[in-house]
Order: C-alpha cells, then structure tokens, then sequence
C-alpha cells in the first residue's frame, strides 16, 4: 500500500486507524515540495511532475495499491492509468485538492506564490496545484487505461463524498457508487 | 549556474570556425538574472538607452538562436532583449518545468528590462508563452509579434479508441521511465558536425552551417566531445491536459496590435498552422502574413525579410 497525501498535507507520521486493516506493509510518499521532500527552485508543479514523483515511489515497491487523498487521488488516478501493470487498485478519497483548477482552464494569470511561505508545504505548489485544469475525457482517458492494461475488474474505487467534475466522470465510466474504505482496501487485499 | 563567459581554449580551429555564421552576432551584453532561487541567462543586443524589444524563444531552442533577428534589430535602432528558459542554454536546470512556471520567469525578466508597456516577440513555444502574459497582464505589453506561434486546432489521429489508449500507454510509460532515468542522464557527446546534424532531423529545412554555429553556443566542449547544455529531462512531445483549442477560441480575446507571421512549409516542429483556420479567431489589429517559402522557423530562414516587417509594423504603430 502506497499512501498519497492531499494538497498542502504530508504523509501520516503513524499507521492511520483505517490502514490497520490492510494485510500488507503501508508506505507514505512526501510529494515534492511537501513533508520531508525537498522544494524545488521557483514552482513548475503540475500533476504530471507529482505522477512521476509517485512512480518513483512504485519503482522502489514493484506493486503497490495507491490509496490517494484529494490531489493525491488524482494523482493514485494517473497512475493507475500509467503504470496499469504495476498498480493493484487505486483508492480514491476526500480530501484537500480533489477538485484542482476545474474542468477548464481559468481567466490566465501570473501564479505567484506566497512571499512569507517557508520550507514545506511550498507556496508555489499551493497555488499552482490549486488551478491545474482537469479535463474529465483526460481522467477518463486514464481510467480506461487502467481498465484495459491492468486486468482487475475494478481499478479504481471511488470513495469520495466531494465530486469534482472529474470525478463524476470517473464515477459514470466505472457505473460504480462510493463505497467505504475498509470495503475498498478489502477489495485489492484479495487482489494482492 | 555555469559562467557566462565561454573558454575556447580547448577549441580547434574548425570549431573557432564554426563559431562564425554570416549575419549572425552574439549579444553585446549577459547577465544572470537570479530569480525565485535559479539563475536565468539573459542576452542584450543594441543600445542600452534604445527602445527595448523583449524577445522569447521556442522549445528547445536558446536566445542565441535570436542571433541573426536580434542582430538585425539592434542595427535597427531597438534594444533586443532575450533570456535562456529554464533548463535551456546557460540558464539553470530547474527540478520542475511547467507553462506557469515559463510565464512567471518570463515576468521576471520584463521587470528586469522595464515597467513600461513593450513590444514583445515570440515564435513557437515563446509566442505562446507571451500570449499568457500578455492575457494576463495586458498593461505590461503595447504590441506582439508571433513568429509561427499562432495556436491551431490539432485533430488528434484517425484511430480507434482502444488502439488510442494503448497509444497513449505508450507515451505515458515513455516519459515515466525517462523520469525514473532522468538523475543519472547525460547527454550524448559528439561532434559539432553531429551535433548539427542530430538537430536537423527537426530542423530539417535548416542549414548545417547555422545549426553547427547553434551547437557552439547551445553545447559545451567536455573532455569526451561537445554536448547540449539543455536539460536532458527535458523532452519533445508529451501528454497533459492542455487543448490548443482553448488557446485558439482564447486568442481573439488579445488587446494589443498583433503581427503573425505564419510558415507555409510542413516542418517537424512546426504547429501546420492554416492562416483560413484561425482567421475568424484572431483580435481586432491583428495582420497576419504567410512567409512564403519558409518552414517553422522563419526567422532563421530569412532574417532580414522578418526584421523588416517587424520594424514596419512597429513603424505603424506610433
């Protein structure tokens, strides 16, 4: 199991109550520019670089089921559709930056970020990864990667009570209700 | 951030050769330009006193490659002024690349040159870029030249869906693995010569000569042959939410007088931009002029004839 923190929040420093039940080791990832990662020179931050920062993660594990909070189930999504042969299920739940910068992009602006900011979270990963556009046909364009190349009957698990436009896609492609999280990590436990 | 000055020392006497392309000038004055913690190389051509012209370059490409336009710019009474993106010729190379992350630099640069509204210059990529900052921020700019950087609707490949997602497979796992890769990564050493003429498959319309010359400035001579000092993460193509079509229905939203100059040629690089196409998309102001015989980069493949029209249009405009 592989853990993906929210938008401004870092990893767990304790096995999290519900994570109990998982039968197998849980890790934590520290997105760049957030927890103990180290911030990068003047932002660049897009989901795409936090993806990649992920499948680091995956590299070192081999296979993982992805359990994502806000911007990090986006992120679990992502991969999942990526790397369909190495993901084992990807968990998605509330939690901060689920929603992202919409559907479209904004009116353009010049993204600056907080000058008091200090270490981590990053304000520049604060205020970009608060208005990265997300294109339900690019999400769902993954979850049929994931569907296709993975070889489970359920990659992605919708957990969510917040239903970014995004994710109704999601949720109208998979033809699936939210269901709790001890139901979804017992779902990719028999899987593994 | 690596000097800004050049040890040739090391050089042969074909590569002090290379180092010369006709028309073709290094700028008069560099600067680092230090900005939210990476160093950006910035590149002056002209008077410093003149009107200044901010200029933006392509992907890949470096402000050196503004050698023979800037050139011709400054001779023409302008203040030409370019800087190296990050991860691009002498500029630092950043953790993380992003378009938001382009514009900001960007910004930072014009506060460097001026507070007043100025005409600004991109092709490719660098139009594009400007043509955020310019949405953005309309206060800063008076007028805009895009040199082939005109957004285009591109329709993606007549495929089926399912052979679309292993497609998209594909390049997903590509860049991932480069990724993965990218702490280790050099670049392929060789010479000049190679050098040029690896560049050519996408730039196929451009000479060797000019493309060796590019190699004297965009690379550095190690102990083991000449390599491009870009990023070696960073790669062309790629995937991402962004729709060009966004950017075309957009583009008619610019408040500024606009010269488009678009190619007529096919190139690898190139955006195949129809002048019919975005026609009913472009702003009040906007001349737009197909450069007959000329692939994406119009501006290397005849300087003098882009110099000229971009110093008539800004004669026009006061």
């Amino acid at each position: 199991m592989l853990l993906l923190h929210g938008l401004g929040e870092r990893s767990p420093a304790t096995l999290p109550e519900d994570m109990k039940a998982w039968p197998g080791p849980v890790y934590a990832l520290d997105f760049s520019g957030h927890g103990a990662s180290t911030v990068p020179r003047g932002g660049g931050y897009t989901c795409e670089q936090l993806m990649g920062d992920a499948d680091t993660g995956l590299a070192h594990l081999g296979h993982a089921t992805l359990l994502g909070r806000g911007l990090g189930a986006y992120v679990a999504l992502l991969l999942a559709g990526a790397r369909p042969a190495e993901v084992r299920g990807a968990i998605l739940c509330d939690g901060l930056g689920l929603a992202g910068g919409g559907p479209a992009p904004l009116t353009p602006q010049v993204i600056f970020s907080n000058p008091n900011s200090l270490g981590t979270p990053d304000g520049y990963g604060l205020a970009e990864l608060a208005r990265d556009v997300r294109p339900p046909d690019y999400a769902t364009a993954f979850l049929r990667q994931a569907s296709e190349l993975s070889g489970l009957d359920q990659p992605v698990t919708i957990c969510t009570m917040e239903r970014p436009d995004w994710l109704v896609a999601i949720a109208e492609e998979l033809d699936a209700e939210s269901v709790s999280v001890s139901q979804a990590l017992k779902r990719y436990a028999e899987v593994v | 951030m690596a000097s800004l000055e050049t040890d040739r020392s090391e050089w042969t006497q074909d590569e002090q050769a290379a180092a010369v392309f006709p028309g073709a000038r290094r700028p008069d004055r560099r600067r680092v330009l230090e900005t939210h913690g990476l160093g950006l190389a910035v590149s002056e051509w002209g008077d410093e006193n003149a009107e200044p012209l901010l200029l933006a370059h392509g992907g890949f490409d470096f402000a050196g490659t503004y050698d023979g336009l800037a050139a011709r710019l400054a001779d023409a009474g302008y203040r030409a002024v370019c800087w190296d993106q990050r991860g691009h010729g002498d500029s630092d190379h950043a953790e993380l690349y992003s378009w938001d992350a382009d514009v900001r630099d960007l910004l930072d640069v014009l506060d460097s040159v001026s507070r007043e509204p100025l005409v600004v210059i991109g092709h490719s990529k660098g139009g594009a870029i400007l043509t955020h900052l310019i949405q953005s921020m309309p206060h800063r700019v008076r007028a805009f030249v895009n040199i082939d950087g005109i957004p285009t609707h591109r329709p993606p490949p007549d495929v089926a869906d399912h052979e679309r997602t292993r497609l998209l497979a594909r390049e997903l796992s590509g860049w991932l693995d480069h990724r993965r890769s990218a702490a280790t990564r050099v670049r392929k050493p060789g010479t000049l010569a190679e050098l040029a003429q690896r560049r050519q498959r996408m730039n196929p319309r451009l000479p060797l000569d000019w493309l060796r010359y590019l190699a004297t400035i965009g690379a550095r001579k190690d102990a083991d042959g000449w390599r491009w000092k870009i990023d070696p993460v960073l790669r062309p193509g790629g995937f991402g939410p962004h729709r060009a079509t966004w950017d075309l229905r957009r583009f008619a939203s610019l408040p500024v007088p606009l010269l488009g100059l678009l190619a007529t040629e096919p190139e690898p690089m190139g955006w195949g931009t129809d002048p019919k196409e975005v026609e009913p998309y472009l702003p009040k102001n906007a001349q737009v002029i197909p450069v007959e015989g000329t692939g994406h980069f119009i501006h290397i493949e005849q300087p003098d004839r882009v110099a000229g029209l971009i110093t008539g249009f800004l004669d026009g405009l006061s």
